[in-house]
């Protein structure tokens, strides 16, 4: 569904990727682990259109995406939660939603699609009048998750979506992912909790200062000794 | 049931205002209130014109512009060349000055608004500097010395001009449009996430501000017989910053409530300009103090009737975080 070929991205003269390549095929759940400043809300960024790629290719079911306008990208399906949810603090969780819906014309599927965020977060539905900077953490990333879902992705990007949150409320938040997967939406999910990312996806990468060094199954990563060390505090 | 509240705001509004304006318009046809009266009254108005466009551009869209009185400027000159050169109706000079003030209002923004950051500031701080000198040097619009012009600015057109204004920039703020605007001022790495064509809307924005400042502009020229480039240094935008500011960023109500505040302040203290600077200083001051957020926060007037009924699920709205 996605591929992305050795995509390099600069920041004035710091390159941040240095020649990415990964690739999500369509219903995966796939995850982007590894350190703080190795690149991987760059490249979600680069994917969703808000950063430009210097070289390489994107592409969405094999159609050059790679530097298009982001509403361009949001039009053909793909969706960006960003890193620390980012919602609109001084208006409501219902405008944020809307707003979500922003690029859509049709009524009668806008209606279901409310009703679906609402089922997945019943927390938003009591809470559709308060302001969205008024929320506490975790109700803000799902509201970050669905404002995103209410563009109707195929793609979904989400961004560290466990950042800051108590552990039971990790666990709520990725059984949500995997119930949004289930409902055929494709994942790309960047994570610094390890364990958890790899427990719900099917495969991985492991990325490092700009560059992909390992990938594979969820399985296989998660018993390789590199990640153990590295990110799963293993021994 | 909402439905029903918003539409009666708007039409208890239309009423409000057109009674107020059949009570001034008979005092001033009797004879009870005095050219004095008038004249704070005329700009009153034109105040209010240019707190609300300007609210716009900052308040709703969060671009922050300084150089408003150059849009006024242009419309002012704009607009008294259309009557006093071209001997053209008095109306098509209003929306000739609006117009004028709205392409130079894209000349200076596409450029700046298409980059983040700090660029409009600077690009509208040097654009009304520029404005000014620039007529202060053509002989065709008289130099330093000014430009005659008519006197047809009356308490009617001031009035449908600046309920034309608030209306517009009303309707535009509660449409999709406006949302996205406000999205913008949110975060606008979110806006453009979320499929938002930020650099348009900002344009957009900025120009439909420069827009009605260019006919505040015509309004202005109209009123007092002639006009010279030092009605319009950058004291002039720094007023019109201040109605904005002081009303509470984001809050229409608020600019509204400022400009009126602020204009009788300056007419009472006319003839004392130092005083005039004391108090104003005095009035924002202690705003700040006690309301650092503005007259009005975010809020509308309109939320201090409804707030009571309102939602029991916690919505506190006055205490949220201010991201601007
Ligand atoms: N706007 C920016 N300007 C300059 N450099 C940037 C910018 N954003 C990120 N960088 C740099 O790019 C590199 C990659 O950053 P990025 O945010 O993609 O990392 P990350 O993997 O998401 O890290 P984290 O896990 O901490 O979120 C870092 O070295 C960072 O300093
Ligand atoms: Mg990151």
């Amino acid at each position: 569904m996605l591929s992305i070929e050795d995509v390099q991205v600069f920041y004035g003269n710091i390159r941040a990727l240095e020649g990415v390549s990964l690739h999500v095929k369509q219903g995966e759940i796939v995850t982007l682990i590894g350190a703080n400043g190795a690149g991987k809300s760059t490249l979600l960024k680069t994917v969703s259109g808000l950063l430009k790629p210097k070289k390489g290719r994107v592409l969405l079911e094999g159609k050059e995406i790679g530097g298009k306008a982001a509403q361009l990208i949001v039009k053909k399906g793909i969706s960006h939660v960003p890193e620390g949810r980012r919602v609109f603090a001084n208006m409501t969780v219902e405008e944020n939603l809307q707003l979500g819906a922003y690029l859509r014309k049709d009524k009668e599927g806008l209606k279901q699609d409310y009703e679906k965020v609402y089922s997945l977060f019943p927390r938003l539905l009591e809470r559709l009048k308060q302001q969205a900077g008024t929320l506490s953490g975790g109700e803000q990333q799902m509201l970050a998750m669905g404002r995103a879902l209410m563009a109707k992705p195929r793609l979904l990007l989400l961004d560290e979506p466990s950042m800051g949150l108590a552990p039971l409320l990790v666990k709520t938040i990725f059984r949500i992912i995997e119930e949004i997967n289930q409902a055929g939406t494709t994942i790309l999910l960047v994570e610094q909790n390890a364990h958890l990312a790899l427990s719900i996806a099917q495969r991985a990468y492991v990325m490092e200062t700009g560059r992909i060094v390992l990938s594979g199954t969820s399985d296989e990563l998660t018993s390789s000794d590199q990640v153990k060390m590295a990110y799963l505090g293993g021994h | 049931m909402a439905f029903l509240k918003k539409v009666g705001f708007f039409w208890g509004g239309i009423v409000v205002s057109l009674v107020i304006f059949a009570v001034v318009q008979f005092l001033l046809s009797n004879g009870t209130l005095d050219l004095f009266y008038e004249n704070t009254l005329v700009y009153m108005a034109i105040n209010i014109i240019l707190a609300v466009s300007l609210h716009l551009i900052i308040g709703i869209t969060g671009q922050f512009s300084i150089g408003h009185a150059g849009f006024l400027a242009v419309g002012a000159y704009a607009s008294a060349i259309i009557t006093m050169k071209l001997e053209l109706p008095f109306p098509l000079a209003l929306l000739v000055g609006g117009i004028v003030a709205a392409l130079a209002g894209f000349v200076i923004g596409f450029p700046s608004l298409r980059l983040r950051g700090d660029y409009l500031a600077i690009a509208t701080l040097g654009f009304g500097e520029i404005v000014r000198i620039a007529f202060l040097n053509v002989d065709y619009v008289g130099g330093a010395s000014g430009m005659m012009v008519e006197h047809f600015t009356t308490w009617p057109w001031v009035f449908g001009c600046m309920l034309v204004t608030i209306l517009v920039i009303l309707n535009f703020t509660r449409s999709t449009h406006g949302r996205a605007c406000i999205s913008i001022r949110e975060d606008e790495t979110a806006a453009d996430a979320m499929g938002i064509n930020t650099t348009y809307y900002k344009v957009l924005a900025f120009m439909i501000g420069a827009f009605f400042a260019g006919v505040a502009g015509g309004l202005f020229a109209h009123n007092f017989y002639i006009i010279q480039p030092s009605n319009f240094g950058f004291l002039k935008s720094f007023d019109i910053l201040i109605f904005v500011v002081l009303g509470g960023l984001g809050s229409l109500s608020g600019a509204v409530i400022s400009a009126i505040l602020l204009t009788v302040i300056s007419a009472f203290l006319q003839d004392y300009p130092e005083t005039r600077m004391i108090i104003y200083s005095l009035v924002l001051i202690i705003v700040m103090l006690y309301r650092p957020r503005g007259l009005m926060g975010t809020k509308e007037i309109t939320s201090l009737f409804s707030r009571k009924k309102k939602s029991k699920g916690g919505a506190k709205d006055g205490q949220s975080e201010t991201v601007a």
